[in-house]
């Protein structure tokens, strides 16, 4: 019995001590908190709420929107960012048959060898390859880029908080800094080769507006391509490259639920039939 | 299980004869659709070791049979394995067709073995029939066996000039893939 | 087991006959979770998370088996071969979000399972045992999660383990040789992926074989309950299959619609988007996170600031974070109130729901903040309180404190009377 209380009393010691440690932590980071200026974030936007067809337990792509974004993305965004998970044959999910599939794989040449010298080179496109890389590697793509580096799309609006709107956010979203931004905090000013943006975490960007002008890209479906009509359709064309199977994962849980909420009725129904034998009778 | 339940506990000796009907039923409904939901799982569990997409999608090649010169063969490859063309000599044709089908293991003329104005085109898996091996003779110097075509150097397989099995334990004919002239210069296999 | 009115398994047919002679394996069943083990009557839903958690141990098992087919553990490809899992693989992304979420659904139901210990004094004699070997699981299962998530080689992944291996560079002397030893290297590379491949992939069996230790602990005095009244005669009790099998079967219903929820609908709720980045050793995150479990223990981590006489800040830190999981190891000899159920111990309870729950919830909080004002105050307070609970408050409460009155038995607790016992009769205590 002793034993035992000696044990509790090392207890008492020992917890006191954590916890007057952890609170002369408390009381310094206090003082300091008190009497220091807190360092300030800048001040950037949440992305805009945009309504995207494959929102939702219900979404489906619209197809003709993955369309125009790809397009979006073939013409501008692949001049400098990869979309290396994706391969040219993913691209029959988008609507398009074997033949033009081919043919535009054809249109791209991916690396390759020289089936003579052995020489690395290039040759066109197969189905089977992926969305060939812009650089041949990091350093030619940081040499071309002013140092910042063009990340890869294909995982883009999974790889940020509320990704597709703000992939569309941001795409449409290139102004001036305002005055009273500027006046609060002066190193919000963009630097040499930065592009003031809302909706980029600090504010400046290493990549210039990409999308400027209305009919930049020409969509063969007729839609007026404004940088909002376009920023919105790339931005849902890399949510499909960031998880192409979205819409059939929604439309197998369903069912899932469906039977699961069935069956727990059914073991919910089971279990009080079994239970009605040993509840109290009440006499 | 009714049982059990209604022994259980004293209290609830006077269960009726209905009641235990319908907790029967109950409990097989319940416990059926816990083995359907098992069932269901085994899908997937099953169907995920099935070749993925990617593997899938290279499943056809395209080969540009312009440059082979008759009496010289290439190695492709057709789905992760070793594809044979040769264009065949007159001589080898001749040869194909001197020796009559009937009388053969695994009967059929160089005619079923080729596509119609491409009968001097053979076009077979590398793969021997016995247990597998790729057999020689599509490369330039190696030996191609007894009767001129494909010999099998695991267990000494012969293959005639039409890939057809001559002598040694290969039960069939150097399979032909599902084929076709794209082109008169390429064909698509698979 | 240790109840004179637990029913005897019975052979049925020749088959069962002959397996009971050479490997009594349905007897062992029967007895472990079949009629022959005798469970008090009053378990409320609190008692369903030991099975819940059983599962989500298969479940993990399961896909991670499968998700083991297809993955590679090299830094050049893990990060690719994960994506081909997510779409290229039948079903291949299903059985990455059922992973991915069935860690978090193992962890919630063993919180859960915890918790329910914790109110109820589970771990009390005569069950010391099985809470240890609880314990032992719990520490082996943040072993295997933190493992897990730096398979997929992202952002999150690198920095994870680059911040949790650097954990141990704190310990004087032998630290960094100790880090460089645990990656192989100076930096996480393909050295340390391989390894952790390899235990995450050890560590669930082992998990496994200290669960079926925990449940062979677990018969020796049979399951707890929520009077903390110890069985006393066979009305106390109910037989395990059909009454707690059907409970069970219910509780995974409902468990396993969350789950699905989850997996179907908001697979990456949970997760953090800079781990669909692939890992880039020179470029850190903008603040790292580990995943949501880990967060009250992160906070205990980040909450010691300053240093202290002759030790630093970062080892403190360190000791407090595996000192507020290893005081769980003492806590039986710690809290020695008679009385188990927090139901009838009036100070215990003040201080459970007002003390300790809060500051969990403060934790958790402070834990997947970013490491600014004012979550490390609040944090500090908070891991001040964790360690005067434990250490300080159960000791002294179970002195002074005056309970209030139990039931006779658990069958007086359900009936509101024991008739046997009133008539003296069948009152037998458990041996």
């Amino acid at each position: 019995m002793t034993k035992l209380l000696s044990i509790r009393l090392v207890a008492i010691l020992v917890g006191l001590g954590f916890a007057l440690i952890a609170l002369y932590s408390f009381v310094l980071g206090a003082y300091a908190w008190m009497t220091e200026e807190p360092a300030g974030h800048l001040p950037y936007e949440e992305p805009r709420d945009i309504a995207f067809s494959f929102d939702g337990p219900f979404g489906k792509w619209d197809i003709q929107q993955l369309q125009r974004g790809f397009k979006v993305y073939d013409e501008v965004c692949a001049a400098c960012h990869s979309l290396k998970f994706v391969a040219f044959r993913d691209l029959e999910q988008l609507g398009y048959d074997e033949g033009q599939v081919k043919a535009f794989a054809a249109s791209k040449q991916v690396p390759g060898i020289d089936p003579n010298t052995g020489e690395a080179t290039t040759r066109p496109g197969l189905p089977t390859d992926y969305f060939p890389d812009p650089y041949p590697n990091n350093v030619a793509a940081a040499a071309a880029n002013n140092n910042a580096i063009p990340p890869d799309l294909s995982l883009m609006t999974k790889a940020r908080g509320d990704g597709v709107n703000y992939v569309a956010s941001l795409l449409s979203g290139y102004s001036e800094p305002t005055a009273e931004l500027l006046a609060e905090h002066p190193e919000a000013a963009p630097g040499p080769g930065l592009y003031h943006n809302p909706y980029f975490p600090n504010l400046n960007l290493a990549m210039a507006p990409p999308l400027t002008t209305t009919g930049q890209v020409t969509y063969d479906d007729g839609t007026e391509a404004t940088v909002e009509q376009m920023s919105t359709d790339v931005a849902a064309f890399l949510a499909w490259t960031a998880e192409p199977t979205m819409v059939q994962r929604k439309q197998t849980g369903w069912p899932v639920l469906i039977f699961l909420l069935f069956a727990t009725v059914l073991a919910y129904l089971s279990k009080q039939q079994i239970w009605a034998a040993a509840k109290p009778k009440k006499d | 299980m009714a049982d059990t339940a209604a022994t259980a506990t004293p209290e609830t000796a006077g269960d009726t004869a209905d009641g235990i009907r319908r907790r029967d039923f109950l409990d097989i409904a319940a416990v059926s659709a816990a083995g359907i939901g098992g069932l269901a799982v085994v899908y997937p569990l099953v169907t995920q070791m099935a070749p993925s997409k990617d593997v899938l999608a290279a499943s056809s090649t395209e080969v540009d049979v312009s440059a082979i010169e008759p009496g010289q063969a290439i190695k492709a490859v057709f789905r992760k394995q070793p594809l044979f063309i040769r264009r065949l000599t007159p001589a080898e044709v001749a040869a194909a067709n001197a020796t009559p089908a009937r009388s053969l293991r695994d009967p059929a003329s160089l005619a079923d073995r080729t596509k119609e104005g491409h009968e001097d085109m053979l076009v077979t898996m590398g793969v021997c029939t016995h247990l597998g091996c790729v057999p020689l003779g599509a490369a330039e110097g190696e030996v191609k066996g007894e009767f001129g075509g494909y010999f099998c150097p695991c267990h000494g397989s012969h293959y005639d000039t039409a890939g057809r099995i001559r002598k040694g334990p290969a039960p069939t004919n150097l399979e032909v893939p599902e084929y076709e002239f794209t082109s008169d210069t390429v064909i698509q296999v698979g | 087991m240790s109840f004179p009115w637990a029913k005897e398994y019975a052979p049925t047919n020749g088959v069962t006959k002959f397996l009971d002679e050479k490997l009594p394996l349905p007897r062992l069943v029967y007895n472990a979770v079949g009629a022959g083990y005798p469970v008090p009557r009053n378990l409320s839903y609190f008692w369903n998370f030991g099975v819940l958690a059983g599962f989500f141990l298969v479940v993990q098992i399961v896909t991670g088996v499968v998700l083991a087919m297809h993955y590679a553990a090299n830094a050049q490809v893990a990060f690719a071969t994960t994506e081909h899992i997510m779409r290229d693989v039948n079903w291949g992304w299903m059985m990455r979000y059922a992973h991915a979420n069935g860690a978090s659904f193992f962890f919630i139901v063993i919180y859960l399972h915890i918790f329910r210990g914790l109110f109820y004094s589970s771990y009390k004699a005569p069950r010391e045992m099985i809470w240890l070997l609880g314990v032992v699981i719990f520490l082996l299962m943040m072993a295997t999660a933190f493992m897990g998530y730096v398979l997929p080689w992202g952002q999150m992944s690198f920095w994870g383990a680059k911040v949790i291996t650097g954990l141990f560079g704190a310990i004087p002397v032998v630290g960094e040789p100790i880090q460089v030893w645990l990656l192989g290297g100076f930096a996480p590379d393909n050295a340390a992926l391989n390894r952790f491949f390899s235990l995450h992939f050890l560590l669930p069996f082992v998990i496994a074989g200290v669960v079926i230790l925990h449940i062979w602990a677990l018969h020796i005095p049979g399951s707890s309950n929520p009077t903390g009244v110890e069985v006393k005669s066979e009305s106390d009790t109910l037989p395990f299959h059909p009454y707690y099998t059907a409970k069970d079967g219910f509780g995974l219903g409902i468990a396993l619609l969350l789950f699905f929820t989850m997996v179907f609908f908001l697979p990456n709720a949970l997760g953090h988007p800079d781990n669909y980045i692939e890992a880039n050793p020179l470029s850190t995150p903008a603040h790292i996170v580990p995943e949501w479990y880990f967060w009250p223990f992160y906070a205990i981590l980040r909450a010691f600031t300053v240093d202290f006489l002759f030790f630093p800040a970062k080892l403190l830190g360190v000791i407090a974070m595996f000192g507020s999981i290893l005081v769980w190891f003492i806590l039986p000899w710690l809290d020695k109130s008679p009385v188990r159920s927090g139901h009838y111990r009036p100070l215990f309870r003040k201080f459970f729901w007002f003390g300790l729950i809060p500051a969990m919830v403060v934790l958790f909080i402070c834990g997947g903040a970013p490491a600014e004002e004012p979550y490390v105050m609040l944090s500090q307070i908070a891991t001040a309180y964790y360690f005067l609970h434990f250490l300080v408050i159960l000791p002294i409460v179970g002195q002074i404190e005056k309970s209030e009155p139990l039931p006779y038995s658990i069958t007086e607790a359900v009936l509101g009377s024991d008739k046997k016992a009133v008539l003296g009769e069948n009152t037998t205590p458990a041996v």
